[in-house]
């Protein structure tokens, strides 16, 4: 209605009849779309430490290799993923440590440690790895992932720091 | 711009008579009784919605049907919404289809030339009955259990037939995951597709036919 302050009825129930039903869409619409993505909205990143093994028992020098299961509950079902890994201790200092995870850059295989070749191999696709997780052959484009966060405790108990998704 | 659209796909697909027929029929007299058919044809949107809602999270297997409604209700954003509509719906329609039939039984809508919308919608009320049997085992709970061993015990109590027909029915002899799948199968593909073609005669009949008009004093 150019020019004027007043509505007509018929503009009026126009108005009227779509605000109402955008509020009964929105009322009906945001409830549903939240029904469906809810399980991508669930607060992830659960955060453990993780013991690994005594420290003496690990070799200096030699791949120590380690893996555990974590259990999670994704809707109605538990679901176990299963992490590994390999431990290296370059000196006897507690500090010099790495941890490599033993899945595969590529497409997750697990590696092994092959003691006469010296490195990690994938059986997947024949990559390999040298004992600082750096890729020298196959198809992984970056090296292996690095558990960066360890820690001794009192026990002499070595524990690994994960998040989960 | 629009209007033009609008005249285009108008000629081709006749909205304007489908507009007419379906929406801008004659009705005999308002009254409310008349409504109760398009309740029923919303209830049975309503359901079977939710119940596609439902069905994300759902799993028909003896292990996981219950946990997978537990977690609807309690882990899912609106689940129990949704659930909640379903389930009272359920009753809900089965209450409206039935006064609906008796307003029909009641102002003799049933005669010439209507014979034929009362039989389907007798139809479509025992498909409405399934719907409703097979929908309360879905929960895999203790109530759904035993109200389908006895349903099923009551169906194998016809004679010479009873055992077979208790058979097919669980899938079986046991009350077992064959009948939980059987039972899922029905409620979501076999009834709601006999639902969804018999409600299409239905209409297609009321459209034709027109709505009847209520008896007077003389009749």
């Amino acid at each position: 209605m150019a020019g004027s302050h007043n509505i007509n009825r018929r503009d009026f129930v126009k108005l009227t009849s779509a605000a109402v039903g955008t509020v009964i869409g929105a009322a009906i619409g945001l409830p549903a779309i939240g029904y469906l993505i809810s399980p991508a909205l669930r607060a992830g990143g659960k955060d453990a430490w993780v013991p690994i093994g005594k420290l003496e028992n690990i070799p200096i020098g030699e791949p120590y290799a380690f893996s555990f299961t974590r259990t999670q509950v994704n809707g109605w079902e538990r679901t176990a993923t299963s992490y590994g890994g390999f431990v290296i201790r370059k000196a006897e200092k507690p500090d010099d440590i790495v941890i490599l995870s033993s899945r595969c850059t590529h497409l997750s295989c697990q590696v092994n440690w092959h003691p006469d070749s010296k490195s990690f191999v994938c059986p997947c696709h024949d990559a390999s790895f040298d004992i600082n997780g750096e890729v020298l052959a196959g198809p992984p484009p970056k090296p292996l992932d690095v558990y960066t966060e360890f820690k001794v405790d009192e026990a002499g108990q070595l524990l690994i720091h994960i998040k989960e998704g | 711009m629009w209007k033009k659209l609008y005249t285009w796909l108008d000629e081709r697909l006749g909205l304007n008579d489908i507009y007419k027929a379906t929406l801008d029929r004659p009705e005999p007299r308002g009254n409310w009784w008349n409504t109760l058919g398009s309740a029923s044809l919303f209830l049975f949107v309503l359901q079977g919605i939710t119940g596609i809602f439902l069905s994300v999270y759902y799993t028909p297997s003896p292990d996981h049907a219950y946990d997978s409604i537990q977690y609807i209700m309690t882990g899912v954003s609106f689940g129990w919404l949704i659930r909640g509509i379903h389930h009272w719906g359920a009753s809900l329609m089965v209450l409206v289809v039935f006064i609906h039939m008796l307003r029909v039984f009641v102002t003799a809508s049933y005669k010439y030339p209507r014979e034929l919308t009362w039989l389907i919608g007798v139809g479509l009320l025992l498909v409405t009955l399934f719907m409703g049997f097979t929908g309360y085992l879905l929960p895999w709970n203790q109530k759904a259990f035993w109200a389908t061993t006895v349903g099923t015990q009551i169906a194998g109590s016809v004679p010479f037939i009873g055992d077979f027909i208790l058979k097919v029915l669980r899938g079986g002899s046991a009350l077992s995951a064959l009948t939980l799948q059987r039972f899922f199968a029905a409620h979501i593909w076999i009834l709601p597709a006999m639902l969804a073609g018999l409600i299409g005669v239905h209409l297609f009949l009321i459209i034709k036919h027109g709505e009847s008009q209520f008896p007077d004093k003389e009749d």
